[in-house]
Parts: structure tokens; C-alpha cells; sequence
């Protein structure tokens, strides 16, 4: 009896402390959500209760704004760029490493797993100056190449691993088949790849639409704009109509959260992919 | 660094690990076409990758190192104006770059000693069985998702003064005299932003943490309870060990996250109030793209760089020497 009040207690408490971290989490998302559908003056007199009258016209501004849309295009459209070349040359790269040997092969993957140090901010001055002379400032490659170049060390790591774990069997019998190298790669390899492949374009694109720093310093035309810049210079621009800044925030993030709800798996697994190993 | 060296292997290395089947096909090919095909292979399979990554990361941090030692304002082609290590002698009096070390260190003592350890606790919480564990653990992740930027902007407004919801809710419950203008007060802007960063990437962390206490096999802590162990003794002395490699690996992803911090910081409080907030790559973006002394903010990207591999490098040596290397996979920009 007193044992079973005991374990109950436990769950009581345990419960209590996962909901509390819980509202510090949804709370401040919340309080976005529903700000947008308040006006300043509700915001600054009742900022957590449920807005009196409803006014949804912060929401529809946005969504009637073509800013608003034209950088929902250039996110994704530099994301996926960036995810299918990242995916691409990465995989690449790994099937020579995982499956081929050569001199100075160890070399060169350790020269990728180097990159996973240095730091980005270090690298974004000279990237400006380096892209300025060849002329891609204010181009969408001036922002997915480098977001290329920095997403290849993780992704070779991961796939390489991948790679190699395909039993070798499967190659000779390719190469029996008539397979060329290319086409063991394309028809065998990157189809028998797909839940590792997945995993890698997931955390490129979550990190090429969270990137802020890289558009910043290359793009000063607004058409190009990324969400992350946009929601930036909303802010800016309308500091004192804090409605209208929760509004435009809560749009822009639902794409990342309703990815983030269907790719959680993928996420998780490729951030801690490796971690537990050994 | 861009024309890798294709070189044949030597044909008895053929067998390691992830060579190439040590036997020909039944219809082979002579050798040294054989030899040469795979040659092509390997150099149109690994070129694009290598050409870009030589190119956009390791070209750019060499540049840094060259433009650091000249006087530059950053326009025209290219720098003229040598000053050899003055860049670094001023870098090294000025006080902005000391504030940026001493707020870099605070920093990191706050995460290594607060957000890490409460991540544990979450994770160790969500291990046990419990009702709404998958909603926890995909509501304490999703911050991890969000940009910085829009972290930044909805706490901007939540630490606001007036109308923000902190101060608000401090109000409600009798609170007045904790009332703070937050960010723009150099006493509290620090913490502030540090509470910022734990709400985004704790989940992160637990996650991470998570995935480490799940590969223990319960049998040990089964053993353990049966023996008498008590659930604080089994933490010590099986959890805890059991997780180094996790939690070694946790230490360094939060340190070199917090070495280059810029969004959070820059649309938050732009480095202010009077730089109290200011982090290395602020003062870098600010000196180069503000003020347009492109060789003196070039110092400061590489004393990130030099902070990081001196960092990275000691650290795996001594700490990380006894993990696996597949520990380095998580190193996806978490801070």
C-alpha cells in the first residue's frame, strides 16, 4: 500500500516537472500564436490571455503580402538546391571512400571530418571578398555553394558509414550484371541508400533555412531575401507594432515546424547518428 | 589543395576494409586498364566534392590568415596595405576582444554547468516509462528547429520592457521589484541571452542524451537494483560512466556552438548595450561589415578559427582519445 502511494507520487511528480518545462516551451510559441491575432494595444494590456475581439487581420496582411511569399520562394528554393547538391556530391564522395581504395584516401576524409571544426563565422568575411570577386554576390549560388561546402563534411561522414556496410556480395554481382562503377552506383547503391540519404537532406535543409548569416552578408537586394533576413527587417520596420511582428513570426516559422513534425525521426536520428556508437 | 593526387594503389591493398572484391570478375579486363578505370572513377566521383570544399572552406580560412596581416578597408580587389601582426597587437590590448573571451567563457561555464546538466535530467526523466514521453521529446526538441532569428525576435518581444510578456507575468504574481528592461540592462543582458540559447537547444541536448542512456542495457541497472544499489549510486556509477562518450562529445558541440554565437546575439541586442552582450563574431561582422576595417576584423576570424582547432585538437587528444570516431557524426551545428 504505502509502496504503491510511493510509485504514484513518483509519476505525480515526474509528470508535474515534464509539464512545467513543457509550458516554458509552448508558452512563449503560444503567446506568438495568438499575439498575432491581437493589436498592440491587447498585446501590451493582456499579453497571455485569448485576444478579445479576435483579429485576424495581422495574419491575412501577411499572407496577402507578396514580401512574404517571394522569400518563402527563395528559402526553398535555395534549400532544396542546397539539399540536392549537398545529398549528391556527398554521396558521391562517400562511394569512393567507403568502396574504393587509393592513396591518400584516408587523408582526404579526414580532411572533411576537419571542416566539422571550423567554425562558419570565421569563414563568412573571406567568403564575402572570395564570392564578390567572382561575382556572385547578390545570386542565389553566392548562398547555396557555400551552404554546399559546409553541409559536405557531415554528410560524407554519415553516408560513408552507410556505404560500407553494404555487403560486398551486392557489388559483384553487379559488376557480373555488366554494372560500370556509375552504374552500380546510380541503379544499386544510392536506391539501397535511401533512409541515409534522407537523413543528410533532412539536416540540410533544416540548416539551410535556418541560415541567417551567410544571406545577410550576401544578398542586399530584398528580392532574394530568405525568411530568416525577412523576418529580421519586419522586425525592424514595424518595432512598434509588435502584433504585426508575431504574426509575420508564427507564418514564418510554420514551415519548419510542420516539416519538423513529419522529418522528427529523420532529425533526431541524424543528429545523435553515431553518437552511441561503441 | 583542389588537384588531389589519384594514385594507383599498390594491387595487396585491394582486400582492406571498403576496397574494391580482391577477386576480378570472370571476365577480367588487363590490369592496368582495370587500374586506370578505377583511377577515372575515383577523380570524377570525389572532384566536385573536393573542388568546392577546398575552394568555399579551406580556401576562405587561409584568406583570413593573409587579409589579418594587412590594413584594408575591404574595397577593391585586393588588400595592399601590409602591417604585418599590428592587426593582432591591437586585437590583443583591445578591450572588446578581452570582453569577448571573458562573455565567451561565461558563457560556456553557464551551458557546461546549467543547460547540460539540466538536459540530463530531462533526458534520464524521459527515459522512464511515463504517459506523453513521445510529446515531451517532440515538444522539448522543436525549439531546435526554429531559426535563431526567429527566436531571437519572439524573445526580443517577450524581454521587452513595457509590454513584454516577462515582465508581465512577474507583475501578475507580485513580482514588480524583479522587473527588468532585460536586454537593455548590461547587468542582465548576458543572462538573458543565456536563457535564450538553453530554451533553444536544450532539447537538443536531451535528445542526444536520450539516444546515449538508451544503448545502455538494462540488464546493468537491473543487476545493480537487485543488489541494492540505489537509484543515486546506479546514476554514478553505471549511467554516468556508461554515457562519457555522449556527454564528452555534448561538452564540445556546446563549446564550439557558443565560440562562433552570432544570430541570437545580433538580432537581439546587436552586441549591446555598450558591447556588454557582444560576442567574437559580432565584433567581426561589426569591424568588417560596419566599420569597414576588413583586415583588423580578419583577426578576429582568426582568433575563432585558432580558438576552435587549438580547442578542437587538444580535446580530442586528451578528453575524446578512448570514443570512437563515429562519435564525430554529431557535430551538426548545435550550440
Amino acid at each position: 500500500m504505502n509502496h504503491r502511494r510511493n510509485t504514484l507520487l513518483v509519476g505525480v511528480s515526474r509528470q508535474l516537472l515534464a509539464l512545467g518545462l513543457a509550458i516554458l516551451i509552448v508558452g512563449p510559441l503560444l503567446f506568438a500564436v495568438l499575439g498575432g491575432f491581437k493589436d498592440s494595444a491587447q498585446l501590451a494590456e493582456n499579453p497571455f490571455g485569448l485576444p478579445s475581439p479576435w483579429r485576424p487581420e495581422n495574419y491575412g496582411d501577411v499572407l496577402a503580402s507578396d514580401t512574404f511569399w517571394r522569400q518563402v520562394f527563395n528559402s526553398t528554393l535555395i534549400g532544396l538546391v542546397t539539399t540536392v547538391l549537398v545529398a549528391g556530391l556527398g554521396a558521391m564522395a562517400s562511394f569512393v571512400f567507403a568502396r574504393y581504395a587509393f592513396r591518400g584516401r584516408e587523408a582526404f576524409f579526414m580532411l572533411f571530418t576537419v571542416g566539422l571544426m571550423f567554425p562558419f563565422a570565421a569563414a563568412i568575411l573571406p567568403l564575402f571578398v572570395l564570392l564578390r570577386s567572382i561575382g556572385l554576390l547578390d545570386n542565389y549560388l553566392g548562398v547555396i555553394l557555400p551552404q554546399v561546402a559546409f553541409g559536405l563534411p557531415i554528410t560524407i561522414i554519415i553516408l560513408r558509414g552507410f556505404f560500407r556496410e553494404i555487403p560486398r556480395e551486392v557489388e559483384e554481382a553487379a559488376i557480373l550484371d555488366g554494372c560500370s562503377p556509375f552504374g552500380f552506383f546510380f541503379k544499386v547503391l544510392l536506391p539501397m541508400a535511401r533512409p541515409a540519404l534522407a537523413t543528410v537532406s533532412v539536416l540540410a535543409i533544416v540548416a539551410s533555412w535556418n541560415n541567417f548569416f551567410l544571406p545577410l552578408v550576401m544578398f542586399t537586394d530584398p528580392s532574394l531575401w530568405t525568411l530568416p533576413l525577412g523576418v529580421q527587417q519586419f522586425q525592424g520596420q514595424y518595432a512598434s507594432d509588435t502584433a504585426r511582428v508575431m504574426a509575420y513570426l508564427v507564418l514564418a516559422m510554420l514551415p519548419a515546424l510542420a516539416f519538423y513534425s513529419v522529418a522528427e525521426r529523420h532529425l533526431a536520428g541524424g543528429l545523435t547518428a553515431g553518437a552511441t556508437k561503441g | 589543395m583542389t588537384s588531389p593526387v589519384l594514385t594507383t594503389d599498390e594491387p595487396n591493398a585491394t582486400n582492406r576494409r571498403g576496397g574494391k572484391p580482391p577477386r576480378a570478375p570472370a571476365h577480367a579486363m588487363p590490369t592496368d586498364r582495370r587500374r586506370r578505370d578505377k583511377r577515372l572513377t575515383v577523380a570524377v566521383f570525389l572532384s566536385p566534392a573536393l573542388l568546392l570544399y577546398g575552394l568555399l572552406v579551406l580556401t576562405p580560412v587561409a584568406l583570413a590568415m593573409w587579409f589579418s596581416l594587412y590594413s584594408w578597408n575591404g574595397m577593391g580587389g585586393l588588400p595592399t596595405d601590409f602591417v604585418g601582426l599590428d592587426n593582432f597587437r591591437r586585437m590583443l590590448s583591445d578591450p572588446i576582444f578581452l570582453g569577448d573571451l571573458r562573455r565567451g567563457g561565461i558563457l560556456i561555464l553557464l551551458a557546461l554547468t546549467v543547460q547540460l546538466p539540466l538536459a540530463m535530467g530531462l533526458a534520464l526523466l524521459l527515459n522512464q516509462r511515463m504517459r506523453g514521453r513521445a510529446i515531451y521529446r517532440l515538444l522539448f526538441f522543436a525549439p531546435y528547429v526554429l531559426s535563431e532569428v526567429i527566436t531571437a525576435v519572439l524573445f526580443t518581444s517577450i524581454l521587452s520592457p513595457d509590454s513584454g510578456l516577462l515582465n508581465h507575468v512577474l507583475g501578475s504574481i507580485g513580482l514588480e521589484s524583479l522587473q527588468r528592461a532585460w536586454l537593455a540592462d548590461p547587468d542582465t543582458v548576458l543572462m538573458s541571452l543565456f536563457v535564450v540559447i538553453t530554451w533553444k537547444f536544450f532539447g537538443f541536448y536531451t535528445i542526444l542524451y536520450l539516444a546515449g542512456r538508451q544503448s545502455i542495457p538494462h540488464e546493468l541497472n537491473e543487476a545493480a537494483s537487485l543488489d541494492g544499489a540505489s537509484p543515486w549510486q546506479q546514476f554514478r556509477h553505471i549511467t554516468l560512466p556508461l554515457m562519457g562518450p555522449t556527454i564528452r562529445i555534448s561538452v564540445f558541440l556546446s563549446v564550439i556552438g557558443t565560440i562562433q554565437l552570432f544570430d541570437l546575439v545580433w538580432v537581439m541586442t546587436r552586441g549591446g548595450p555598450v558591447r556588454s552582450s557582444e560576442t567574437l563574431a559580432v565584433t567581426m561582422f561589426d569591424f568588417g561589415f560596419q566599420r569597414y576595417q576588413f583586415g583588423y576584423a580578419s583577426a578576429f576570424s582568426v582568433a575563432m578559427f585558432v580558438i576552435s582547432m587549438v580547442f578542437a585538437l587538444l580535446y580530442v587528444r586528451f578528453v575524446m582519445r578512448r570514443d570512437t570516431q563515429g562519435a564525430l557524426t554529431t557535430m551538426g551545428g548545435a550550440k
